[in-house]
């Protein structure tokens, strides 16, 4: 079931081959490369990441990735997921074949089954693909390229020094003589992997993949044609379809069911009941009543004829309305200390004037394009599932857990995700799949939650309430900024609830804030979970940044200011900000805060590239806003400019948008350009539509109707995206998330400007009352 | 029994005639290319040619479709290079793919009655289909591309 046909991939990049000759005939640049001492551009990096205390690490040995078959055929195994950012199945393989000096055309993609110990860390998630796999897909590609050439200089009997691999195959200076990758692959896989230290890596200017954006998506053909295959789209011999009734308040439990109606619905075949945990319980499964049935149809059509008594228990309680109340109640009192420097207590007295803002944003649901589902073939020989995670190692480990299985029976193979945003890294669906294939004898069953299912039990996105406080002294000098967080966390998952946000939450956005203020204090108050908590693209990025930003634009507002100049103001000059010496605990998205340190010079850059790029200041037509924000996330600097344009009946629209990203060195400017692109599009519809409330502890929403997403016509007309250069020497830093934090924040504040409206609470809605 | 095309093959259906034409695609005849995305009409993900027009797969019934023509992303070109397939490649336009067979499809409905739509009619045309990856600028710029040639 692996994706390795791809005519696609093949035919688009045969087209490119003659072009790719043209740079090899002019090959002195690859022969400067090795000419250059050996702490050139073409060593290991003096920086490390945070990938190796990742579960399993990283794996760097061809003899994992890479497999040459005599014709010369390259196949890559892609071992993470592929959810769209193109990182998987595309940047990782393509920085292997450059550095192996594979050539594209010739090199096809499998996708490898969870396994970690075998591929090392596979969780795709927390925008850290290209992060930590940058070196070790190098050292692979090197590696190969190595043992390639070590083949090859054996045949002919000369020094391996007087041959090189360049452009899939192997030449010998001396003679002239070549060999195809092909006619040596055989006696190159029998070579031990170089050790580390000996490898010798291109030169950065003899990419002739990395950086250019020039390589198309590998799966491109296949999403055109429909041939790509999803965890939706996977079908085994004899399969069932089943879809579940869940119980619709979280930890509610099962009374009583009857299933004479469904039963009697064409094609449903079986009613029964599936076991669930009781929270917090990670990603196993809620539990229900599965219908099964020889369709997808019949399964949804009996399970709308089940007839379910369910008692609730105690989150019945949960209503959005006065949970939302609670939370600004909370706010207003001292919570718990989360970071705090000098004595925000003395500014607040002092204070010529102190300025208040509160802001609230609601939960908010994935909603993947691909509702989940897994197929699964569960026997006593073990366990297969078939499905679309982000993290194909740890659903192997927990459907081994909740079978009662060794890991080594479990298999995961992962097919395309459409789409993840951090839902599909809880594979609850897996293991739901799982458990029907075994109470049905091992039957193939493939569950498939609908777009109800989908919304009503997701793991959503916290609902946040801010309030930030700003001390300023005569001269509108703010001298101090006391933030309070209030939100449920995502520990509430995975741990009884701690009831306070936790390192890694109030590190996204909260006790990391840059600002050069010499009083600060951050605080978390108490907020209970009465639903799945986990993590949607950038976290809690989105409500915290969403506050700090709008809040400097409302200094801005209160003294006077620009609000770009506001924002250089407050990040001050170049420095590196350690708000480690003033917190329990920084969690620096995983990675070493020497290698990836919170640098305000660089922060201060991607704001002026975005308010140069976008004309910041220009004259605009009448209605028209442009508002501002700059926030680092997953290790990257972005900031957006929106323009915003309102019409006098409050409907509004979004003419233009305008982002510098700062993710260090970048592999795939072209899938950066459409993750930013696309990041735009989805800050939109949570600043816009995005909502999912409670009533009784049941979630509202059902379906696109009431849970609405940005559709074209409504998207931002235009998307500029300016990618800052940066050397190899660079970190490479997160792209699939950090585009999204900003862009509510400029957007408020671009409405802001345009109608001397100030938005607090999201979501905004189809009119702006003015 | 219910006969229908499906991408120029003849097929016949003794089920629920009230199921989706979606799940018939789908489940029973393997053709996957088709997707659900909400099964209310409300996406567009599962946009198939029935009788030459753009439909919601997940809302026409097996009544509905009997004795129709019923073309699915697998049948709209043979070698996968429909105008509008060659346009979505030339701009690079699916970021998970999810959502662009449907587009595709209401794409290429819109091109074969509307050759040279205006940006206003690409806009209304393409409403009906969400993507959640957010690829609305290219798929704008595709479809353009498209009518105009590439
Ligand atoms: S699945 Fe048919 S419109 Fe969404
Ligand atoms: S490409 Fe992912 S939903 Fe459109």
């Amino acid at each position: 079931m692996s994706h390795i046909d791809n005519p696609s991939h093949i035919v688009e990049n045969v087209s490119r081959r003659g072009v790719l000759k043209g740079v090899v005939a002019s090959g002195a640049v690859i022969l400067v490369a090795r000419s250059l001492p050996a702490q050139a551009a073409g060593s290991l990096p003096k920086y490390t990441t945070g990938a190796s205390a990742m579960p399993h690490g990283t794996v760097n040995d061809p003899h994992i990735f890479v497999a040459i078959d005599s014709a010369g055929l390259v196949t890559i195994v892609a071992a993470r997921a592929e959810m769209g950012t193109g990182a998987a199945r595309t940047s990782l393989p393509m920085i292997l074949a450059d550095e192996m000096e594979a050539d594209w055309a010739r090199v096809r993609i499998v996708q490898g089954e969870g396994n970690e110990v075998k591929y090392g860390n596979q969780d795709t998630d927390g925008s850290r693909s290209v992060r930590h796999w940058l070196w070790p897909m190098r050292e692979c590609g090197a590696a190969m390229r190595m043992m390639l050439e070590t083949a090859a200089a054996a045949r002919w009997g000369v020094p391996v020094e007087e041959v090189e691999a360049t452009n899939h195959e192997i030449v010998h200076h001396g003679s002239g003589r070549r060999l195809g990758y092909g006619a040596v692959a055989a006696d190159a896989a029998k070579l031990a992997t170089p050790a580390r230290e000996t490898l010798r890596f291109k030169d950065p200017a003899a990419f002739r993949y990395i950086g250019t954006g020039s390589i198309p998506a590998v799966d491109l053909f296949n999403i055109t044609t429909g041939r790509a295959i999803y965890g939706q789209d996977v079908r085994l011999p004899g399969m069932k379809y089943a879809v579940i009734a869940r119980p619709p308040v979280l930890n509610g439990k099962l009374v009583s069911f009857d299933a004479t109606e469904a039963m009697k619905v064409p094609g449903v075949e079986k009613v029964m009941e599936l076991k669930g945990w009781t929270w917090p319980a990670k990603f196993q499964p809620l539990g229900g009543i599965a219908v099964i049935a020889r369709n997808t149809g019949a399964a949804i059509k009996g399970r709308d004829k089940l007839k379910i008594v369910w008692d609730d228990g105690e989150h019945a309680s949960y209503n959005s309305d006065s949970y939302r109340e609670a939370m600004k109640a909370t706010a207003a009192k001292p919570g718990q200390v989360a970071r705090n420097e000098g004595d925000i207590d003395a500014a607040m007295k002092g204070a010529a004037k102190v300025i208040t803002a509160e802001y609230y944003l609601p939960h908010i649901a994935h909603a993947t394009m691909e509702p989940l589902a897994a197929t699964a073939v569960v026997t006593d020989a073990g366990a297969e599932i078939w499905s679309s995670v982000q993290s194909p190692g740890g659903t192997r480990d927990d459907v081994a857990k909740t079978l009662g299985l060794p890991v080594e029976k479990v298999v995961v193979n992962n097919m395309l995700l459409g789409g993840g945003f951090g839902r599909k890294s809880k594979c609850d669906y897996a293991q739901e799949a799982a458990l029907l294939s075994k109470a049905l004898g091992g039957t193939p069953v493939k569950v498939i939650w609908t777009r109800e299912d989908d919304l009503q039990h997701d793991y959503l996105h916290t609902v946040a309430w801010q309030r930030i406080d700003a001390a300023l002294d005569s001269n509108n000098k703010v001298i101090g900024w006391r933030h309070r967080s209030v939100a449920p966390s995502i520990w509430s998952t995975f741990i009884p609830d701690p009831k306070h946000l936790q390192p890694l939450e109030t590190s996204m956005g909260l006790i990391d804030m840059p600002f050069d203020i010499a009083n600060i204090r951050c605080e978390t108050g108490e907020a209970a979970a009465h639903t799945r908590i986990g993590w949607f693209r950038s976290v809690i990025n989105i409500p915290q940044g969403f506050a700090v930003q709008s809040f400097a634009a409302e200094l801005a507002a209160a003294t006077g200011k620009d609000q770009k100049e506001m924002l250089l103001e407050l990040i001050g000059p170049p420095r590196i900000v350690d708000p480690r010496k003033s917190v329990k605990e920084l969690w620096n998205y995983g990675e070493p805060f020497e290698s990836y340190p919170i640098d305000t010079g660089r922060l201060a850059r991607v704001l002026e590239l975005a308010a140069e790029k976008a004309g910041w200041g220009r004259k605009l037509p009448e209605g028209h806003g442009l508002g501002i924000a700059v926030h680092r996330s997953f290790v990257s600097y972005i900031a957006t400019v929106v323009e915003v344009a309102v019409n006098k009946d409050g409907s509004w629209s979004i003419p233009r948008v305008d982002t510098a990203i700062d993710c260090g060195f970048h592999v795939n400017p072209e899938r950066i350009t459409s993750q930013i692109e696309g990041a735009a599009v989805m800050a939109l519809g949570i600043a816009k539509h995005g909502a999912i409330t409670f009533k009784n502890g049941r979630v509202q929403q059902s379906n696109f109707n009431d849970y609405q997403v940005v559709r074209i016509s409504e998207a931002p007309k235009v998307t500029n995206v300016y990618i800052v250069p940066a050397g190899i020497e660079v970190p490479p830093s997160g792209v699939g998330e950090p585009g999204v934090p900003p862009f509510a924040p400029a957007l408020c504040n671009a409405i802001f400007n345009a109608t001397g409206k100030r938005i607090r609470q999201l979501p905004i809605g189809n009119t702006i009352a003015i | 029994m219910i006969t229908l095309r499906v991408n120029g093959q003849v097929q016949a259906y003794d089920g629920d005639p009230s199921l989706p034409l979606l799940w018939y695609l789908r489940d029973e005849l393997g053709l996957t290319g088709s997707k659900f995305g909400c099964g209310e009409g409300l996406c567009g993900a599962c946009t198939v040619h029935l009788a030459g027009n753009a439909v919601r797969s997940c809302a026409v019934s097996m009544a509905d479709a009997a004795g129709h023509e019923v073309v699915t992303i697998e049948g709209l070109d043979p070698r996968g290079d429909h105008p509008v397939q060659r346009a979505w490649r030339a701009v690079n336009v699916p970021q998970c793919g999810f959502c662009q067979a449907g587009q595709i499809m209401q794409a290429a409905a819109l091109l074969a009655k509307t050759p040279n739509p205006t940006e206003q009619q690409i806009t209304e045309a393409m409403d009906g289909n969400i993507c959640r990856c957010g690829c609305y600028q290219r798929i704008q710029t595709a479809v353009r591309a498209a009518a105009t040639g590439v």
